[in-house]
């Protein structure tokens, strides 16, 4: 088991296990333990009974000590780390004890015995001025223990046993870390992962034909990833074997075992199982086969490895498919799980075992590729998909192409077996996967996002956020998207200004934004619509209207999209009221043929719906008309009392000044808001300015140039002839071109001068990363002098209100708004690449939750 | 933030006395500061027979809400304060009535040094407040002041003549006319009813708001017809204190991100019964009702599922058949509540062990929630947009599958016999439907075919024999036979 060099012997260790070190009292197993692994790896049982009683020997906290050990390796071993325990260990019921631990966690038990004489460890022990007094019988009793223990430590489970033999071979002794069999994250192929064939050859063949292999190996040097069940019921499984084994030897391909491999690996051992599920046929197939060939049928099973984790960890194949906890661990259960998968124990009305549908549980980031299940068609499902098409039933051989996630299959010669019962209908879990589940976003959680990393969301924001949801948002199904935040630009210290785009441009062009659009501001509220071609489409690809599952309360014709809040909430009450715009939208999308330019039959459109009014018209009176009704009340008044008093000759100049700009900017205030309130009548008065395309069928167009956007959009306006839709003005500035630079502020000062609320400068590249990587603002407002009297009150303009307000910050709101963005981006590819339901939920719950985090809501 | 106080006069008492009663000589403007801004007194007529002083209160928006503020987090601590939009430097709010005891304090304790007989004497006053923010509108602004002896004249001020539409705003413009009165008792009716009138988040709140409302209100408090409105009023702000320490800012945020108010979505909790619950009959009856299912059901292990303020699980713990309560709700400040009425915190561990609150929302399926004997949907459904009821149902239904559902929701058809019910109203603002007894029961009898269950129906308070009971309650028992069976067929 172990080699020597000329130091020294060499100790092969797992790189993911649970080693015990074994020794009495004073034998260096703290010595050998710091020497050879890192200091955290190391859990010392004198140092847990110093944490729970502040002294390393106190026996008496024996029993806590170890509770704390045992949890602290669970944690570990959980998390994937390697972990040495350093205790004396000498006793079978303390091993067990970790046995039973590693088996846990299903990582491989491995002990390394320090055995040295009892003169040595007393020596060691009387230097100590801690254990000078420990009785020289304790340290007898180790040994007697250790030496008792030593021929059983395979059978208590230990995988790996190495006994050192006293001090020199000990200090000599390195260790060398070896890989899980199944860790093969270096390869990334790209793989063709291939789903059961049963014995199938002249499938396999055209499949592999398909694929570009030419006998058995790929011009472009890709693999073939079979995911086992390459024998039984079909009409040739030697010819099978013949293939794969040929391909695996001379590495163009690998292969874990499926259940029927590990059955006929049995039989060729010599054990007695049933000729069962089709084994007869391949056993009557082998008969013609030399034994030279039984013989490396036999090696080649026995060295299957149960699962393989591939390609950075990003892709795990295996038979039966594996959860998330299990991927690159060794245990027995591991590996029966991996060929047999879980059943429910209960047993169908063929009398087949019920399975237990894990992939609806599925969370984990790895894709599990696997077979197994007979399917009429592979489906993604929670990252998971089954490549079992039944080619033996006459259905089809699949392979699936990684990393292109791209399906190829061969449709069956013929019914080569009958099947027990027909093919299930639909894969695991429902072809929509499951419903929500409140797993997916309680809590504090991180999301995982492709363009900005992990994004934590509280666990305050996250309950804010269910409340919302849950009570007032629309269907999650048509809600595959949320707005984030935008950040306003730096402030400006241009005189009587607050925001000025001149900051704008300067900040773009720091990040190496050379080209930008500025894009008029519409002053109404944030709206996404979400236009399907018909109801049958937005049943189909978004499940609205009810499902098999549930198809309760009359919906009609069902939904043909939506139309909702940045909270995800509906415009409007009165689901016809969405409708009759989604159908306005809907024709201009006909009319202008972006369906097909866009090759798709549903778009997700970010837009301004107006007037401000139509949304907010509680906010507007509680708050913005009150205080035009308050201060058109009381300024007129108390200018008469204050006119009176001068007329007596009271000196109160300074004060009736004051006043009278009062009135002047409570006339501008109600002036500002006035502008973005209109009545409407029905539809009549309402206007919904597009501004951005944000996903259609199988794609996100968050990274589409702004140019080609507003083109798009262009064209859609055109094509409505109801007046509904409004274009969006823009203009392009170079930032680096002070003449240009100068066209934008110009063009913003004119803007705002006749009430625009401002305008949005966006990098024309839509999605754009900064020289250092960092992904840039993608958009930055600008707003209007004048508009923000409504946000920062009547008087902010005041030269002493506005030195105040200067002082604002706006880190915390430039983070949120990259944040809420990539979750954004994230919610848009998940989208886009069909990704399940709660997938793409979870990145809309997270853009909600983080608008509630406190930051300054003024900016 | 204005408002003027005048007298009349004759040669034998000028009205020019109001001078020496307010401490404020009548041919200067004089200035003083306060926390909230500065505070001017002057006088725009003063002669034998007319005298108005007016006080002015200029309020400093920027620093309103700056005050208390953590740096660049907007932490301030209440929500309305955060607003720079805000009616303060303009309203009559309790900024004046606060500027008012301060500036005149002499005057209102009725003291005067120089002409110690003046605070008694009782003259002709008027006073005018343009913009006096009223909840209640004018007629409660006259139940206020006409006992005390005034002769009210109130206009309501419309929100913005631009659309008249929007309809008038909480501001009244008012005129106070007495023949005779103290000003001493002027100022103080002042100084209590406009804030009772206001009635807004106030920005303060001094422990001694009791004393300060005795003082203020001696003599003419004790016999007011409407002592109660004012008194809760005046002293709600003691309580708006916990309500806000209860606020969830979160919420508040996400409102405000909606361009809409908190209300608007924080209300899950009745503003009402927040303090005292007075149950009605009806809640009284249905919890009776549903206890009676519970303990007929033989139940141990009882979710209510949208607990509220826990008025259930209350009485559940009172009977120890139940051994496990589990209360979810997914308003955070209902759970908040629904513990402290249920005094969790200082539960013995024992009871403690029994019940559980926690957030969870039946738009999702939750593990938490699975192999429970019966589960209370008590006037949950209606809360629910029906597009998304399937979920609810599927959560319910076909994931933590109880062995008993007990579902209740109001009767619409009964709704003709509340009489102060208008007609084609729904019971509760935040209902987003209510069912005949045909809806409900076709809905519900679907739902237990689809899952499996097996369901009876039960009237809930008196049985009208022509529109039925005023709640409905359905009493879904799992079908006996196995449980993936029926699951299989429905699918």
């Amino acid at each position: 088991m172990t080699e020597s060099t000329a130091q020294g012997r060499v100790l092969p260790v797992t790189d993911l296990s649970l080693v015990v070190l074994v020794g009495a009292s004073g034998s260096g197993k703290s010595t050998f333990a710091r020497r050879h692994f890192k200091p955290t790896e190391v859990l010392s049982s004198d140092f847990c009974r110093g944490l729970v009683s502040d002294d390393e020997n106190d026996q008496s906290a024996t029993r806590d000590a170890f509770d704390v050990l045992h949890h602290i390796a669970g944690k570990r071993l959980a998390a994937g780390r390697r972990t040495v325990v350093d205790a004396t260990s000498v006793q079978s019921e303390a091993r067990k004890q970790l046995i039973d631990l590693a088996r846990q966690y299903d990582v491989l038990p491995i002990a390394i015995v320090l055995d040295v004489p009892e003169e040595v460890c007393a020596e060691r022990n009387a230097v100590r001025t801690d254990r000078a007094d420990m009785p020289r019988r304790v340290i007898q009793r180790h040994i007697r223990e250790l030496r008792r223990s030593l021929r059983h430590l395979e059978r208590e489970g230990f995988r790996k046993v190495h006994v050192l033999r006293g001090v020199e071979e000990i200090e000599n002794a390195t260790i060398r870390t070896e890989k899980r069999f199944n860790d093969l994250t270096h390869l990334t192929g790209p793989f063709d992962i291939i789903g059961d064939i049963h014995g199938c050859s002249a499938e396999l063949e055209a499949l592999l034909g398909k694929l570009g292999y030419v006998d058995g190996v790929h011009p472009e040097g890709r693999t073939a990833v079979f995911v086992g069940d390459l024998v039984d019921r079909g009409p040739d499984s030697p010819g099978v074997l013949r293939r794969v084994m040929a391909m695996v030897k001379s590495g163009n391909a690998l292969c874990v075992p499926g259940n029927h491999e590990n059955k006929f690996g049995r039989h060729l051992r010599g054990r007695k199982v049933q000729h069962t599920h089709g084994l007869a046929e391949t056993i009557a197939q082998m008969e013609g086969e030399s034994e030279e060939f039984l013989r490396e049928v036999r090696e080649f099973i026995d060295g299957l490895v149960s699962h393989y984790v591939l390609d950075g960890g990003k892709l795990v194949v295996c038979h039966a498919g594996l959860p998330e906890k299990y991927h690159g661990r060794t245990s027995g259960r591991v590996r029966s799980h991996a060929l047999y998968g879980e059943t429910t124990g209960e047993t169908d009305e063929f009398g087949l075992p019920v399975r237990y549908p894990w992939a609806e549980d599925y969370r984990g980031r790895a894709a599990v590729v696997y077979g197994h299940t007979p399917v009429p068609e592979a489906t993604w499902l929670n990252n998971t998909i089954c490549l079992d098409t039944g080619a033996v039933f006459g259905g089809k051989l699949t392979a699936l192409r990684w990393p292109e996630r791209q399906l190829v299959d061969v449709p069956a010669e013929r019914v080569w077996y009958e099947p027990v019962k027909p093919l299930r209908s639909e894969a695991p879990g429902g072809h929509d996967g499951r419903p929500l589940d409140l797993a997916d976003v309680h809590g504090r959680r991180v999301v995982e996002t492709r363009h900005a990393g992990r994004v934590a969301v509280r666990e305050e924001n996250a309950a804010a956020a269910l409340e919302v949801m849950s009570r007032f948002a629309i269907d999650p199904r048509l809600l595959p998207y949320l707005p984030p935040t935008m950040a306003p630009t730096a402030t400006s210290h241009v005189d009587s200004y607050l925001e000025h785009p001149a900051e704008a441009f300067a900040s773009y062009a720091q990040d190496g934004v050379e080209r930008v659009v500025c894009e008029e501001k519409h002053m109404g509220s944030r709206a996404v619509a979400l236009v399907c071609r018909d109801a049958e489409t937005a049943r189909k690809r978004f499940g609205a209207g009810g499902t098999s599952r549930s198809s309760a309360a009359g919906s009609g014709g069902g939904p043909t999209g939506s139309l909702y809040t940045r909270t995800g909430r509906p415009f409007f009450d009165d689901q016809a009221v969405t409708e009759e715009i989604l159908g306005r939208l809907r024709s201009a999308v006909g009319e202008a043929g972006l369906w097909e330019a866009l090759d798709t039959d549903w778009l997700l459109l970010d837009a301004e719906l107006m007037p401000w009014s139509l949304k907010a018209s509680g906010l507007l009176r509680s708050q913005y008309a009150a205080v035009g009704a308050a201060s058109g009340a009381v300024l007129p008044a108390a200018l008469t009392a204050l006119e009176g008093a001068a007329a007596r000759g009271v000196d109160v100049t300074g004060l009736l000044d004051r006043q009278r700009e009062r009135a002047a900017d409570a006339a501008a205030f109600t002036a500002a808001y006035r502008r973005y309130c209109w009545t409407t009548e029905g539809l009549d008065g309402v206007r919904l300015a597009p501004f951005q395309i944000l996903a259609v069928q199988g794609r996100s167009l968050a990274g589409l140039p702004h140019d080609e956007q507003l083109a798009l959009l262009d064209r859609l306006v055109e094509h409505d002839p109801t007046g509904l839709l409004q274009t969006t003005r823009r203009l392009y500035v170079d930032t680096g071109d002070p003449e240009s630079v100068r066209a934008g502020v110009d063009w913003w000062l004119e803007m705002t001068g006749r009430g625009g609320e401002g305008m949005v400068v966006k990098p024309l590249g839509a999605l754009v990363r900064s020289p250092e990587g960092r992904l840039v603002q993608p958009g930055i407002k600008c707003r209007g002098r004048e508009y923000l009297r409504i946000i920062y009150g009547p008087e902010y303009t005041r030269p002493d209100n506005l030195a105040r307000l200067r002082q604002r910050f706006l880190n915390h709101k430039r983070s949120l708004a990259i944040r809420e963005y990539a979750l954004g981006l994230e919610a848009l590819d998940r989208l886009a690449e069909g990704e399940p339901l709660w997938r793409v939920h979870e990145a809309v719950f997270g853009v909600l939750a983080l608008e509630s985090e406190p930051v300054d809501p003024r900016l | 933030m204005f408002l003027t106080i005048g007298t009349t006069g004759t040669p034998e008492r000028p009205a020019t006395d109001l001078g020496f009663l307010l401490h404020k000589h009548p041919d200067k403007a004089q200035a003083f500061s306060t926390s909230y801004g500065t505070a001017h007194v002057l006088y725009p007529e003063a002669d034998e027979q007319r005298c108005t002083a007016a006080l002015l209160l200029e309020v400093d928006a920027v620093a309103l809400v700056r005050r208390g503020k953590g740096k660049g987090r907007g932490g301030a601590p209440d929500a309305a304060l955060a607003q720079y939009v805000n009616d303060r430097p303009y309203a009559a709010s309790s900024l004046l009535a606060v500027a008012l005891s301060g500036v005149f304090s002499s005057a209102m304790r009725g003291v005067c040094r120089a002409r110690p007989e003046l605070p008694e004497q009782a003259r002709p006053l008027r006073v005018e407040v343009p913009a006096l923010p009223a909840r209640g509108g004018p007629e409660l602004v006259t139940r206020l002041f006409e006992p005390l002896g005034w002769t009210v004249t109130a206009e309501r001020v419309p929100l913005d003549t631009a659309f008249p539409e929007w309809g008038d705003s909480r501001y009244v413009r008012l005129v106070l006319e007495a023949e005779a009165l103290t000003l001493a008792e002027a100022l103080r009716h002042l100084y209590v009813l406009l804030p009772v009138l206001d009635d807004a988040k106030h920005y303060w709140v001094a422990p001694d708001e009791v004393d300060k409302l005795l003082r203020a209100g001696e003599g003419w408090l004790p016999g007011h017809p409407e002592q109660k409105l004012i008194t809760s009023r005046y002293l709600s702000r003691r309580w708006s204190l916990t309500r806000q320490a209860m606020e969830r800012l979160e919420l508040v945020r996400l409102a405000e991100a909606d361009d809409s108010e908190v209300e608007e979505i924080d209300n899950a909790v009745e503003a009402e019964t927040e303090d005292e619950e007075k149950p009605t009959p009806l809640a009284v009856q249905r919890r009776e009702a549903i206890l009676a299912e519970l303990r007929a059901a033989g139940a141990a292990r009882v979710l209510d599922l949208g607990c509220g303020q826990g008025q259930l699980v209350q009485a559940l713990l009172k009977d120890p058949a139940y051994t496990e309560i589990v209360g979810v709700d997914v308003s955070m400040r209902a759970l908040t509540i629904a513990s402290r009425r249920l005094k969790l915190d200082r539960m013995g561990e024992r009871q403690a062990s029994r019940v559980q609150l926690v957030q969870g929302s039946l738009a999702y399926t939750d593990r938490r929630l699975k192999g429970y004997d019966a589960a209370v949907l008590s006037e949950v459904i209606e809360h629910l947009d029906l597009p998304r009821l399937p979920a609810l149902e599927y959560a319910v239904f076909g994931a933590a599958r109880p062995r008993t559902v007990l579902v209740t929701t109001p009767n619409v058809e009964y709704n003709v016999r509340w009489e102060t019910l208008p007609a084609g109203h729904v019971r509760h603002g935040d209902h987003r439907f209510e069912w005949t007894r045909e809806e409900f029961r076709a809905w519900a009898a679907a739902v237990a075919a689809r899952h499996g269950y097996d369901v009876e129906f039960r009237p809930v308070g008196p049985d009208d024999p022509e529109v039925g009971p005023p709640t409905q309650m359905a009493v879904f028992t799992m079908s006996t036979g196995t449980d993936t069976e029926k699951e299989a067929k429905a699918a």
